[in-house]
């Protein structure tokens, strides 16, 4: 049993997991990994000298030169861990963004950011007066380059935009928007939380300024996150978290701080999550990237097909460029009952907001349903979607009885 | 000394009794969807941000009125299963009295098996209507005009 969780009954139906957007089961290696972090290893790091602390400590910064190369970064000083993408979001918007945003400054986001990438923002712009603004998403749930190269102007300080949509499933194009950046000179940070357990990443070929992802959404375990930054700039950021372990000396009167990566992780980290992104990677890796993106493309398409032949449903952004994402309404109908009547038939799917609010008001909604897909799901699970659909909907009056 | 034949248990029991009649998941949710469709619903400008319930996935609207120590209640939502909920919360509530609806026992939702298909409190706001209901009942309690 490779995903441990999956082998189970829901509403004595066996479960099909189509929320891997909101997060990914866990395959049997990573619970192992952490299991045996605390069976066996489990000290703190960096300044024991005893032999568990030693051992976890190996541990931790092994993990940490393995998601340097996963990522194609250059140097560990890059990959800061954190609690998550959320959590890099707002040290950058903090840290970065209290020395270098100034009242009249710009920042720039896109209409299809979760709202992690977009508080942080408004909350740094409340505070220092620089404005926040949106590029427009158009109908088919894109944001087009020729507006992101409209609004990127001498006033953008930074350009935060996420790779891929979580709530419509709409890729980006990440490298053309970062050059578009850099050539004005403009910051750039990625929200990739979507893209990790998706596509390979490689912050070097990229050229990005920051890149934040969550463990959790690579089969990883929650609670652990990663803000990649390129050395020269990480280096200028003060700490906005202080405590343990980030410090070089303390006094009472003043206390200097420890070299990168540590100044940015004050207290103790996640070791534990941290080793289970370590076994993440691995997990990811073991498959391969082109078996991940053939076999999700191949479940992409089938999943559309099956969903399009159903004429009650409507999807909600049609992007040419698409992840394993699918968003879509009943009209008439509220997501919510959809998924509740989905659950009873052990289905489990993503109904809300998606933590787009904005996104949603732009389609005229209150929300949709979300299926999203991870290389495990089956073909024989969308049809088995496909068949819950179109019983839901006829418990709702909404398909002829046959 | 209660005029009202029904008590909040009587109603209880009977409903209950209904769904037990019901075989499967899909029969008591059609069932609880029928009830939900008799509901009268609010008017517009009675969908007002201090009516809404919040922390409910769907949105929920929610009045109570007291009168001669009996309480009311109207409510409305744009989901399905909501709407069934408000059904049944307005068969056990409405002519109550405050004193009843604080003190009696609503163990309804349990005993039809609907807690335990509802997330916690919040994507039905159950939980949170039943607070604003309690909420209005201790207030016309404290209030001896209103009774």
């Amino acid at each position: 049993m490779e995903f441990p969780a999956l082998h189970q009954k829901v509403n004595d139906a066996p479960l099909v997991y189509f929320d891997h957007a909101a997060t990914a089961q866990k395959p049997r290696k990573v619970i192992d990994a952490m299991t045996r972090y605390y069976e066996f290893d489990n000290a703190n790091v960096h300044r024991g000298v005893h032999h568990l602390s030693q051992r976890a400590t190996r541990a931790y910064e092994e993990a940490r030169m393995k998601t340097v190369r996963f990522i194609g970064a250059e140097d560990p000083s890059e990959v800061i861990f954190t609690s998550g993408t959320t959590a890099s979001i707002n040290l950058v918007a903090q840290s970065w963004g209290s020395a270098h945003l100034q009242a009249g400054d710009e920042v720039l986001v896109t209409g299809l950011e979760h709202h992690a990438n977009l508080v942080p923002w408004q909350m740094i712009c409340t505070r220092t007066g620089a404005h926040l603004k949106i590029v427009p998403v158009n109908d088919l749930g894109e944001v087009s380059t020729e507006s992101v190269a409209q609004m990127l102007h001498s006033k953008t300080r930074i350009f935060a935009f996420s790779w891929i949509s979580n709530a419509l499933g709409t890729i980006n194009p990440a490298h053309e928007w970062v050059r578009l950046a850099h050539e004005k000179g403009i910051t750039t940070l990625i929200d990739a939380a979507q893209v990790v357990a998706h596509q390979p990443i490689d912050v070097h070929n990229l050229g990005v300024d920051f890149l934040c992802f969550s463990a959790h959404k690579m089969m990883g375990p929650t609670g652990v996150g990663v803000l990649y930054g390129k050395k020269s700039i990480l280096e200028t950021l003060e700490p906005v978290v202080g405590g343990g372990d980030m410090i070089d000396e303390v006094t009472y009167e003043k206390s200097t701080w420890a070299d990168l990566p540590y100044r940015l992780e004050a207290g103790t980290p996640n070791i534990a999550g941290v080793i289970g992104l370590s076994a993440a990677i691995d997990f990811l890796e073991s498959i391969g990237w082109s078996n991940i993106e053939r076999r999700e493309s191949e479940l992409l398409q089938y999943a559309l097909l099956k969903l399009g032949s159903i004429p009650q449903i409507r999807f909600i952004g049609q992007p040419n460029n698409r992840a394993g994402v699918i968003s879509f309404v009943v009209d008439g109908v509220h997501p919510y009952d959809l998924g509740t009547l989905l659950d009873e038939q052990g289905i489990a799917l993503r109904t809300g907001h998606h933590c787009a609010q904005p996104l949603m008001h732009h389609f005229g909604i209150s929300g949709t349903c979300r299926v999203s897909l991870a290389l495990y799901n089956t073909l024989e699970e969308i049809d088995q979607l496909e068949k819950a659909l179109i019983r839901a909907l006829r418990l709702m009056g909404k398909v002829q009885a046959q | 000394m209660r005029n009202i034949p029904s008590t909040m248990k009587s109603i209880q029991d009977q409903l209950a009794a209904d769904f037990e009649y019901l075989d499967d998941w899909e029969e008591r949710y059609a069932y609880l969807m029928d009830l939900g469709k008799e509901v009268q619903g609010l008017p517009p400008e009675e969908k007002t941000t201090d009516n809404l319930i919040k922390g409910c996935q769907s949105r929920v609207w929610l009045t109570t009125r007291c009168e001669n120590n009996r309480m009311w209640m109207s409510a409305d939502s744009e989901a399905f299963i909501a709407k069934g909920i408000i059904a049944l919360l307005i068969k056990v509530f409405n002519g109550q009295t405050p004193a009843d609806i604080l003190n009696e026992t609503f163990d309804l939702p349990d005993r039809i098996g609907l807690t335990a298909h509802l997330s916690p409190g919040r994507a039905n706001g159950l939980a949170g209507m039943l607070a604003r209901i309690r909420h209005d009942a201790s207030l016309a309690l404290a209030t001896p005009n209103n009774n």
